[in-house]
């Protein structure tokens, strides 16, 4: 293996790594809380199409005069806007109506699905034909934001200037969720809530308006996961298929992190280049399927390991899938 | 002091007429059945006109009836497969992963044997083994939860992928058909459920089904076990039971008939075995389950109603255009719908200055408030002489 | 006095369906003092503080603070009166550190400043003598260290008046004293205190005054100076009241139960029964007397099966066979030999009920491992459930109607009738009349009394002690997981008991296991 191709494969896995980060870190918001929503499949889905929906819209009205930034604003808005409103349905459901978490996250994840299925296919139908977007438009969403002269700084140029804007701008969410968590009052009022919701609402902290918050925004935060992996990997085109099963490895992979933000930056990375390892990689006898369960063994495996060494740091939230009600005490 | 208490109060209802239950239902129906119109709305199709197309598509004709079957067969399967697992708050959400696997068992016999051993034995050994296969493949996480406590939502959750990654091996590896196909060769007949009415008998084998799990969960040592642990793991224990040993049993039973489940739809419908064998069924399966509150009977009615749905949904993608994925946003919203209420079944919203108990007549007895206060004055009394 | 009290309770009155926590309660409390607030259980102590931390709101009456009537209706509200509670089932998160824990809540937005709030922890840790280290994990803590959290978080929230629900029940001696050291500091700091004990040698010891509740209602406020631990006795217990109980005497009672020398551990290995021993007749009610958590919850499942037992030897002999070792055997072949156990926990369905399930599936749960190999058997249950639902007058609509939804007292009816109808040769109870109105409560003293006439024998653990003199006839004392005393039913007073239960004359005044005052079902179990 050569210099080159091991900074290709990191860059891909980077990429490809990108939508998950998205989606885990917006589920470990919300599972922070002790929501266990696990429809997170849904809502990348919906954030898939509504963000490219979105930028369809906006090329198609703008025409010739379609500038990049606002494009990617829109798709962004768009994308986010969808996720806070499936993840708002979901809390309605569980904090407030407490339905099972498990029984409502499958529905949503059935009924966003269907959502993005239906606006992809709508939006195909009513082009008749392929959805496309201008090739000025579809850079501004996988080019890189730095001057070209920095992209060609050798090796530190690809590895670290040559990425869209998604790519920095998720590493700015993570770090901000995880500094928000760990050095915010209001982060750690979340992490009680998620621990332990009757000792926070016995300390007067509102257990619903918390669970509330961070499963809207980590909502949003997970659509966003679609959108991107619309727009940059699939190439601004909706291929349902494409994204189904991304929402699923988001969830494994918040496991995987023990529930750490900080830790979605290279499990993300590492699941992203494992899911395709096997095209750059290609190692004889192991064959392309085993590369893409690999990340759900090692969830397994980290999963039983922690459940056996258990040492408190790293369980899942003592509250979480539970809904909190108050005279229940 | 009534205004000092907080505007509504939610507390929990004891008990409601069933007559009411069954209305809040149905407006939960209505409600998401307007709500889809809506969607119709927005794919420029006429709301009536798309349910009659829906419904005329699904049963108007004898096909459109055996598609139904068809889908809602595996669901009902899977569904009833869960019953048992829910009953005892095991939450299995691997049912997609036991009904790949238990494919999977069954595909290997068909591919190997298929033209070596007559039709009848050969399906049995099959369903055997799918049932082997799927218990398996539940029995580990069921091990995991009772000696460890492993969360077994997200374990189960994991071998639902590893399942499919496997099989997505075997189709593009070892049981390939042509090179480079991708695909497994359809099986051999001996190796495919006959048809019976026109669908693969798979749909007799589910109504067996039924028939079984309810009497198990009712009349059976093993469903009153289930039921016990289900309600309180300590007085499971008081009565002597043995905790683990009913979780990892109860789990191996759900996973068998979810292999079976596979078993039919990849010998039965499908006759082939592929990576996306489950389809999302084991998914849709647990809210199938849910709603019909673990009644048997009622997820046959829940499981046809999908069944309806999706193959009106895809009469109306070809009769009007509107994406036939418009069955997936109905279920959605049928579930969400109805999840949400439940709340009201059970509880009630006592708002301020109402006490709310004259309404259903609720069973908690008012305070006596007053009446105590007399004899109150003369102990404080005695205890005050008793003092001095 | 025209001075105004810091904390007043004007006619305060508290009902749980039928019963009245408080009754028409009037108290109050001057600054600078340190008050103990007394009674036996199910008084009403904590029903009554809780009103003045925010966790419940009182059906009537009025609470003034500094002379104000004010409105407390959540812990938050509390705090701004300046009024805190440490309660005994700690809320804290475990995997905080104790400075985390002591700022949860607060209403301070922004950058959580970890060493300005570790400072600020160690500025009250130092003006009143505590150790904490602001920085460790909830989960490494001892109990007396996590209470010692509960206290700073308190006065973090500058509290000035400050209630402790039995705060000395989960320390050892030493971890008492420093406890009252610092209690002392707080008063000359001018804070109010309010300490909620049924140990008088602690009330003598470290309060001011002394309120006493009894059945809910306020007796009397005395100084501690100008009274003894006998007069507070008289004032808790009551005097005696008649009740109209058959009591034969015994005939020929043999042992049924030798108990010797039982021991056992909690999961965090405190003892909880230490040295126990007794003998149980056959024809004799024995009562179990003690304050809740004395280890009366563990010594019923330690003979049940349901516990560890570290060491000691439960002997059982039945009507006309050899005895047998009943340590080490499985809690069903222990049911199988005739002990049967009716315990109603303080939720009454944490343990022996499925709330779920009609009556005729909670008989079931005696029988169903003897019915057919793979089909339960209804009909043998379903009898039953008839009968006790006749016999003992069950208010349901139908025997398969869910017994959660039952009111308390027919609950317990089912439990103990099924008990009963199992024709155990050992009968133990515990709290059968938790929460039941007089009438019920003879039906189950008549079943106890038709019980010991057959020749069973009856343990039953009780609280009331009027009613454990005229029933029983023997009274075993728990007091801290030992026994302090064997009495008389027939002759024994309530002074003596009441002094037996709180150590004074009693073996043992030391034990760290007073322990946890938890009677409820659902810790024992749970964890093992």
């Amino acid at each position: 293996m050569n210099g080159f191709s091991l900074i290709g494969l990191i860059r891909a896995a980077i990429l490809n790594g990108t939508p998950l980060l998205y989606g885990t870190s917006g589920e470990i918001l919300t599972q922070k809380s002790g929501n266990m929503n696990l429809g997170v499949e849904g809502l990348m889905f919906m954030g898939g199409a509504f963000g490219l929906c979105g930028a369809f819209v906006y090329g198609n009205a703008a025409g010739d005069n379609a500038v990049g930034w606002i494009a990617v604003l829109i798709a962004f808005l768009c994308a986010f806007l969808a996720g806070v409103a499936g993840a708002f349905i979901y809390s309605v459901l569980t904090v407030t109506l407490r339905a099972n978490q498990n029984v409502t996250g499958l529905a949503l994840t059935i009924f966003g699905t269907g959502v993005g299925q239906f606006v992809g296919e709508l939006m195909r139908l009513r082009v008749g034909g392929n959805v496309s977007i201008s090739n000025t438009l579809k850079t501004a969403f996988s080019g890189s934001i730095f001057p070209e002269a920095m992209q060609k700084i050798p090796v530190l140029g690809d590895l670290l200037f040559n990425y869209n804007i998604f790519v920095y701008a998720g590493i700015v969410i993570v770090v901000l969720m995880s500094w928000f968590m760990h050095h915010t009052r209001k982060g750690l009022y979340l992490r009680a809530v998620g621990e332990s919701p009757a000792t926070a609402d016995a300390a007067g902290i509102s257990v619903t308006r918390y669970r509330y918050a961070a499963t809207c925004l980590g909502g949003g935060i997970s659509a966003l996961g679609g959108m991107v992996h619309t727009m940059t990997i699939a190439g601004c085109v909706w291929n349902h298929n494409a994204l189904a099963g991304e929402g699923w490895v988001a969830v494994a992979l918040v496991i995987f992190c023990l529930w750490k933000p900080l830790n979605a930056l290279w499990g993300s990375m590492l699941f992203g280049g494992l899911l395709i390892l096997y095209l750059r990689l290609p190692i004889p006898f192991i064959p392309t399927q085993i590369y893409k369960i690999v990340p759900y063994i090692a969830t397994t495996i980290v999963l039983i390991l922690v459940s056996m060494r258990q040492r408190k740091e790293d369980q899942p939230p003592a509250g979480l899938g539970l809904n909190y009600f108050r005279e229940d005490r | 002091m009534n205004e000092k208490a907080p505007l509504i109060h939610i507390s929990k209802r004891e008990n409601m007429s069933r007559g009411r239950i069954w209305v809040i239902r149905l407006l939960a129906f209505l409600t998401a059945i307007l709500l889809s119109c809506l969607v119709f709305l927005a794919a420029g199709a006429n709301p009536v006109e798309a349910y009659s197309t829906m419904i005329s598509g699904a049963l108007g004709k004898k096909s459109g009836i055996r598609q139904v079957v068809k889908v809602a067969a595996p669901l009902l399967g899977t569904a009833l497969a869960l019953a048992p697992c829910f009953r005892m708050k095991f939450w299995n959400i691997g049912a997609e992963g036991q009904i790949t696997i238990g494919a999977m068992a069954a595909a290997f016999f068909a591919i190997n044997f298929g033209n070596k051993w007559p039709s009848a034995p050969l399906l049995i050994i099959m369903g055997l083994a799918s049932m082997l296969m799927g218990a398996v493949w539940a029995a580990i996480p069921a091990a995991f939860k009772a000696r460890w406590k492993t969360n077994e939502t997200l374990f189960t959750l994991m071998l639902n992928y590893i399942a499919i990654g496997i099989v997505g091996w075997l189709q593009g590896g070892p049981w390939e058909g042509k090179k480079g196909s991708q695909v497994i060769p359809n099986f051999a007949d001996a190796a495919v459920l006959p048809k019976v009415l026109g669908v693969h008998c798979g749909w007799i084998i589910v109504l067996l089904l039924v028939v079984f799990i309810y009497i198990y969960m009712k009349y059976t040592k093993h469903g009153y076990e289930i039921a016990v642990l289900g309600e309180s793991e300590n007085t499971a224990r008081y009565a002597g039971m043995n905790v683990m040993k009913i979780t990892v049993r109860t789990a191996c039973l759900s996973g068998a008939i979810c292999g079976l489940v596979g078993f039919m739809v990849a010998s039965g419908a499908n006759q082939t075995l592929y990576a996306s064998v489950a389809d999302g069924v084991g998914f849709t399966a647990i809210t199938v389950a849910w709603l019909a509150q673990l009644n048997p009977f009622a997820m046959v009615i829940i499981a046809i109603l999908f069944g309806i749905l999706s193959k009106g949904a895809s009469s109306l993608q070809t009769g009007m255009g509107v994406p036939a994925s418009v069955s997936d946003i109905i279920k959605g919203l049928l579930l969400l719908c109805l999840l949400g209420c439940e709340f009201f079944i059970n509880y009630k919203l006592n708002f301020r200055g109402h006490d709310g108990h004259g309404e259903t007549g609720a069973a908690t007895p008012a305070a006596p408030a007053g009446n105590t206060a007399v004899p109150a004055a003369k102990s404080s009394e005695e205890g005050k002489e008793a003092a001095k | 006095m025209e001075t105004t009290h810091v904390v007043e309770f004007r006619g305060i009155s508290k009902y749980f369906g039928d019963n009245a926590a408080n009754d028409n309660v009037d108290l109050y409390l001057d600054k600078g003092v340190i008050m103990s607030l007394l009674g036996e259980n199910g008084s009403g102590k904590t029903t009554l503080m809780n009103m003045l931390a925010g966790i419940y709101f009182p059906d009537k009456g009025e609470i003034l603070i500094n002379g104000k009537p004010v409105t407390i209706r959540s812990p938050k509200d509390a705090f701004e009166h300046h009024i805190g509670m440490i309660h005994q089932h700690f809320m804290l998160v475990d995997v905080f550190t104790a400075a985390e824990n002591i700022v949860l809540g607060l209403d301070e937005a922004g950058r959580l400043d970890r060493r300005q709030i570790a400072d600020k922890v160690r500025a009250i840790s130092e003006k009143y003598g505590f150790e904490i280290d602001p920085n460790k994990k909830v989960y490494d803590m001892s109990v007396s260290e996590k209470q010692t959290v509960e206290i700073i978080k308190v006065l973090y929230r500058g509290a000035d008046i400050l209630i402790l629900d039995e705060p000395t029940a989960v320390l050892t001696p030493q971890e008492t004293e420093k406890l009252f050291r610092i209690m002392r500091t707080m008063k000359e700091d001018g804070k109010s205190i309010i300490i909620i004990t049924h140990k008088l040698n602690e009330v003598m010891s470290i309060s001011d005054v002394v309120a006493v509740l009894r059945k809910g209602k306020h007796i009397a406020t005395v100084r501690t100076g100008e009274t003894n631990e006998a007069q507070l006795t008289e004032m808790m217990v009551g005097r005696k009241v008649e009740l109209d109980i058959d009591r034969l005497d015994p005939r020929d009672p043999k042992p049924r139960l030798t108990i010797a020398g039982l021991t056992c551990r909690d999961n965090e290995g405190v003892e909880k029964l230490s040295d126990v021993g007794f003998i149980a007749y056959g024809g004799e009610i024995l009562g179990i007397a003690g304050i809740a958590g004395s280890g009366q919850k563990e010594l019923l499942e330690a003979i049940a099966g349901l516990r560890r037992i570290e060491k000691g030897s439960i002997i059982y002999t039945p009507e006309g066979k050899a005895p047998t070792e009943l340590v080490g055997k499985s809690p069903m072949e222990i049911k199988d030999a005739g002990v049967a156990l009716a315990f109603v926990p303080e939720d009454r369905l944490g343990m022996g009920l499925v709330g779920g399930m009609g009556m005729t599936g909670n008989m079931m749960l005696r029988s169903w491992s003897k019915s057919h190999k793979w089909f339960i058997d209804k009909k043998e249950p379903r009898r039953l459930a008839q009968e006790v639902y006749k016999f003992l007058e069950v208010a349901t609509p139908d025997i398969d109607y869910p017994v959660r939804k039952l009111s308390g007292g027919n609950v317990q009816k089912v439990l103990v009738g099924r008990e009963i109808a199992s024709e155990p040769s050992v009968l133990m109870s515990a709290y059968a009349v938790r929460g039941l109105d007089i009438n019920t409560s003879y039906i189950i003293y008549n079943l106890m009394a038709g019980q010991k006439a057959k020749g069973v024998a009856v343990i039953f653990v009780g609280e009331d002690l009027d009613v454990l003199l005229q029933l029983c006839d023997k009274i075993l004392v728990l007091c801290g997981g030992r026994v302090s005393g064997i009495v008389d039913a027939r002759t024994a007073t309530k002074e003596e008991i009441g002094l037996l239960m709180t150590s004074i004359g009693g073996s043992s005044t030391e034990s760290r296991a007073g322990s946890e005052s938890n009677p409820d079902g659902k810790e024992g179990l749970k964890n093992e």
